[in-house]
C-alpha cells in the first residue's frame, strides 16, 4: 500500500490516473456491473490518495459522485443564466403593466399568468432573480471577506486584538440575525445597497471563528515557526501560507451561507423593509401577491417556489462540497 | 462545577452590555428628530418641541443615553412614541402569544426531528434516510412567509380544517406552528442522525451488540442517551431562536406577539418601541445560551466532572 500511495500512476496500468478511477467509480455506481477485484483496490485507492487531491480534483469527484450536487450546479448555473440575460430570456417588459388582462391565470401566453397590474408574473420573476443572486452572492462573499481577515489577526495574535474581536462576534452572534438586519434596514432605510450592508454586518462573525480557529492550529505548525525563522513577515505569513489552508473551509461556508442570504433578503423584502418598487424581488412579489392569495394564488406562490428551488440547490450544493472537502465535517 | 457555571454567567454580562450599546447607537445615529420624522409633516413646530421635552429628546444625546441607562437599571424600557404606553406594558402582553407560539413549534420540531434522525441514522443511505433529508432540507431551504402563505390556502382556504389567522383559539396555533417548527425540525433532524451515527461506532456499542441485545434495545439504552446530549442543549438555543424567529410567522398568520410588535415599530418608526424588543429577544437568546452551556455541563458527567 505504501508503495502504491508514492507511485499512484503505477496502479492504473498505463491509463490516466483520472481515467481510471472515473471508471471505477462509475462500475461502482452502476448495479448491473460487477466489480472486479481490481476495481475494488482502485476505489480503495482513489479515497487513499483522495487525502492528497486539489480541492479541484475533490470537486470533479464530488461533480461525478453526487448526482444531486451536480444537478443543483447545474440548476444554480441555469438561474444565473437567466438572471444575466434576463431582457434576452423574459418575453415581457416587467414593469408593463395591461390592465385589460390583469389578475390571469396560467396559460400559453403568460406561464404564470399576470399579476393585479396585469405585469407577466414569468417576466418579473426572472428579473427578480437578479435580486435574490446578487444578494445571495455578495454579501455573503464580503462577509466571508471582512470575517477571514478578522479570524486571520485574531487566531494570529492573540492577546488583546483577539480579545477585542472575539467579544464583537459574540455580541454580533447573540442577536437574532433577522432582527438585527431589521435595525440596520431601520437606521439605513429600505433598499437593495443597504439589504446588502446589514446581511454583511449580520453574517461575518460565523466565518471569524471558524478561521481564528483554525489559524490557532496552523500557526503552530513547523513550517510556519521555518518561515518565521527566515523573517517572513506577519502579513505574509498570514495571506500566503495559513490563508490557502483555510481555502476548503471557507468553500464550505461560502456556499452554504448563501441560502440563509437569500433567505433573509426575501424575508426582509417581503416585511417591506427590502427591495422597493419599481425594483422586483421574489419576496416583494410575494408580498404584494399575499392579498390575492384566495383569488389568483400563483401570483404568490410561485416566486416562492423560485426562492425555495433556488436556496434547496445551493444546500445540496453545500453538503456536497463540503462532503467532497473533507468527509469528516460532515458527521 | 459552580465555579464553571459564575463563570459561564460573568462571560455573558460584557456581552449583555455590548448589545445594549449597540443597539442603541444603531438606532439613534439617524440625523433628526425622530418625533418629526414619525409625524411627518401633520404637526406643527410647536407640537413637536412639546413631544421632544416630554420624551427627553431636547437633552443633548449623552445625557439622553445615561437617562435611558437608569431607567432600563430600574427596567424600563421607555414609552412607545406612537402608542403613548409604556414599552414594558406591551412587550408583556405580546409575549404570552409568541412563548405560546415558540412552544408550540418547539414540540412540533422534536416530534418529528428527533425520529426522524434516528431512523434515518438506524437506515443510513436508504432510501427512508434520504426521504427524512430531503424533508429536513426542505424545512432549511423553504422561505417561512412563502410556506405560511401555501398552508393558509391549501389548509385553512381550501380544506378549511383551521382557522386563516388569528391568536384567539389553540387551533389558530397549529398552522404557524407547523410552519415556524418545520425548519428547526430540519436541524434537530441531522444533528439527531449525526450525533447517533458516532455513538453508533463506539466500542461499547458493539460490545452491548455481542452481549446478544437487540438492535433496539442498543439504540434505547446504550445509543441513545449519549447521541441525545448535543441535541437537547441545541433544543434551549433553539427554543430561544423560535421566540426572535417568529418574527415572519406572527406577521403572517396576525398573532399579536413580540415579532409583530418589531414589525409594527419599524413601519410607524416608533425607536423605543423597536429598541426595546430588540433588547428583550436578544436578552432571550443570551439567556437561552446561557441555559444550554450549562445544562451541557450538567447532564454531561464527562464534562461536569472534569
Amino acid at each position: 500500500m505504501k508503495l502504491l500511495r508514492y507511485h499512484p500512476e503505477t496502479a492504473f496500468g498505463g491509463q490516466s490516473k483520472e481515467d481510471a478511477l472515473k471508471s471505477s467509480v462509475k462500475k461502482a455506481l452502476d448495479p448491473e456491473k460487477t466489480l472486479t477485484e481490481k476495481d475494488k483496490r482502485r476505489i480503495e485507492l482513489a479515497s487513499e490518495i483522495g487525502e492528497q487531491e486539489t480541492a479541484r480534483d475533490k470537486f470533479r469527484v464530488m461533480c461525478a459522485e453526487n448526482k444531486l450536487a451536480a444537478f443543483s450546479l447545474v440548476v444554480i448555473l441555469i438561474f444565473i443564466f437567466m438572471a444575466i440575460f434576463a431582457p434576452v430570456v423574459a418575453p415581457y417588459d416587467p414593469t408593463k403593466q395591461d390592465l385589460i388582462h390583469r389578475m390571469q391565470g396560467m396559460s400559453r401566453e403568460h406561464i404564470f399568468g399576470t399579476d393585479q397590474l396585469g405585469r407577466d408574473i414569468y417576466s418579473r420573476m426572472i428579473y427578480g432573480a437578479r435580486v435574490s443572486i446578487a444578494i445571495g452572492l455578495l454579501p455573503t462573499f464580503v462577509s466571508i471577506l471582512i470575517g477571514t481577515v478578522l479570524g486571520l489577526i485574531s487566531g494570529y495574535f492573540g492577546g488583546v486584538v483577539d480579545f477585542i474581536i472575539m467579544r464583537l462576534c459574540d455580541i454580533t452572534m447573540a442577536f437574532p440575525s433577522l432582527l438585527l438586519a431589521m435595525v440596520v434596514m431601520y437606521t439605513m432605510g429600505a433598499g437593495i445597497i443597504n439589504i446588502f450592508l446589514a446581511l454583511t454586518l449580520v453574517s461575518w462573525a460565523g466565518t471569524a471563528r471558524v478561521i481564528r480557529s483554525q489559524t490557532l492550529q496552523l500557526r503552530e505548525m513547523e513550517y510556519i515557526e521555518a518561515a518565521r525563522s527566515m523573517g517572513v513577515s506577519s502579513f505574509a505569513i498570514m495571506f500566503r501560507h495559513i490563508l490557502p489552508n483555510c481555502l476548503p473551509n471557507l468553500i464550505v461556508l461560502f456556499t452554504l451561507n448563501i441560502p440563509g442570504s437569500i433567505l433573509s433578503e426575501s424575508s426582509l423584502s417581503f416585511l417591506g423593509i427590502g427591495a422597493q418598487a419599481p425594483m422586483t424581488s421574489w419576496g416583494l412579489m410575494v408580498s404584494d401577491g399575499k392579498q390575492y392569495l384566495f383569488t389568483n394564488p400563483v401570483i404568490a406562490i410561485a416566486p416562492g417556489v423560485a426562492i425555495l428551488i433556488l436556496a434547496l440547490a445551493f444546500n445540496f450544493l453545500g453538503d456536497g462540497v463540503r462532503d467532497a472537502m473533507d468527509p469528516y465535517l460532515s458527521k | 462545577m459552580l465555579k464553571k457555571v459564575v463563570n459561564r454567567i460573568l462571560v455573558s454580562i460584557p456581552v449583555l452590555i455590548g448589545v445594549i450599546f449597540i443597539i442603541y447607537i444603531m438606532l439613534n445615529i439617524i440625523p433628526g428628530n425622530p418625533i418629526s420624522v414619525m409625524m411627518k409633516e401633520h404637526a406643527r413646530q410647536e407640537v413637536i418641541d412639546r413631544m421632544s421635552a416630554y420624551y427627553g429628546l431636547d437633552k443633548p444625546v449623552m445625557v439622553q443615553f445615561l437617562i435611558y441607562l437608569k431607567n432600563l437599571c430600574h427596567g424600563d424600557l421607555g414609552m412607545s412614541y406612537k402608542l403613548n404606553r409604556s414599552v414594558n406594558a406591551l412587550i408583556a402582553q405580546a409575549f404570552p402569544y409568541t412563548l405560546k407560539l415558540a412552544i408550540a413549534a418547539a414540540l412540533v420540531s422534536w416530534i418529528i426531528g428527533i425520529p426522524a434522525g434516528i431512523v434515518s441514522a438506524i437506515k443510513e443511505n436508504t432510501a427512508v434516510d434520504h426521504f427524512f433529508m430531503g424533508f429536513s432540507l426542505l424545512g432549511v431551504s423553504m422561505p417561512v412567509f412563502w410556506a405560511a402563505l401555501l398552508f393558509q390556502y391549501v389548509f385553512a382556504y381550501k380544506l378549511g380544517l383551521v382557522p386563516v389567522s388569528g391568536a384567539d383559539n389553540p387551533s389558530a396555533y397549529i398552522l404557524p406552528a407547523i410552519v415556524l417548527g418545520w425548519s428547526s425540525a430540519g436541524t434537530i433532524a441531522r444533528l439527531t442522525r449525526s450525533n447517533l451515527l458516532e455513538v453508533l461506532e463506539a466500542d461499547y456499542i458493539r460490545t452491548a451488540y455481542a452481549k446478544g441485545r437487540s438492535q433496539a434495545g442498543v439504540i434505547l439504552h446504550h445509543a441513545f442517551k449519549n447521541a441525545l446530549l448535543p441535541v437537547i442543549t441545541m433544543m434551549a438555543i433553539q427554543v430561544a431562536s423560535l421566540l426572535s424567529g417568529a418574527v415572519i410567522t406572527e406577521t403572517v398568520f396576525a398573532i399579536p406577539g413580540i415579532g409583530r410588535l418589531a414589525v409594527d415599530a419599524i413601519t410607524s418608526r416608533d425607536m423605543p418601541l423597536l429598541q426595546g424588543t430588540v433588547l428583550f429577544t436578544t436578552v432571550l437568546i443570551i439567556l437561552g445560551n446561557l441555559i444550554a452551556d450549562i445544562l451541557y455541563s450538567v447532564i454531561d458527567p464527562r464534562i461536569r466532572e472534569s
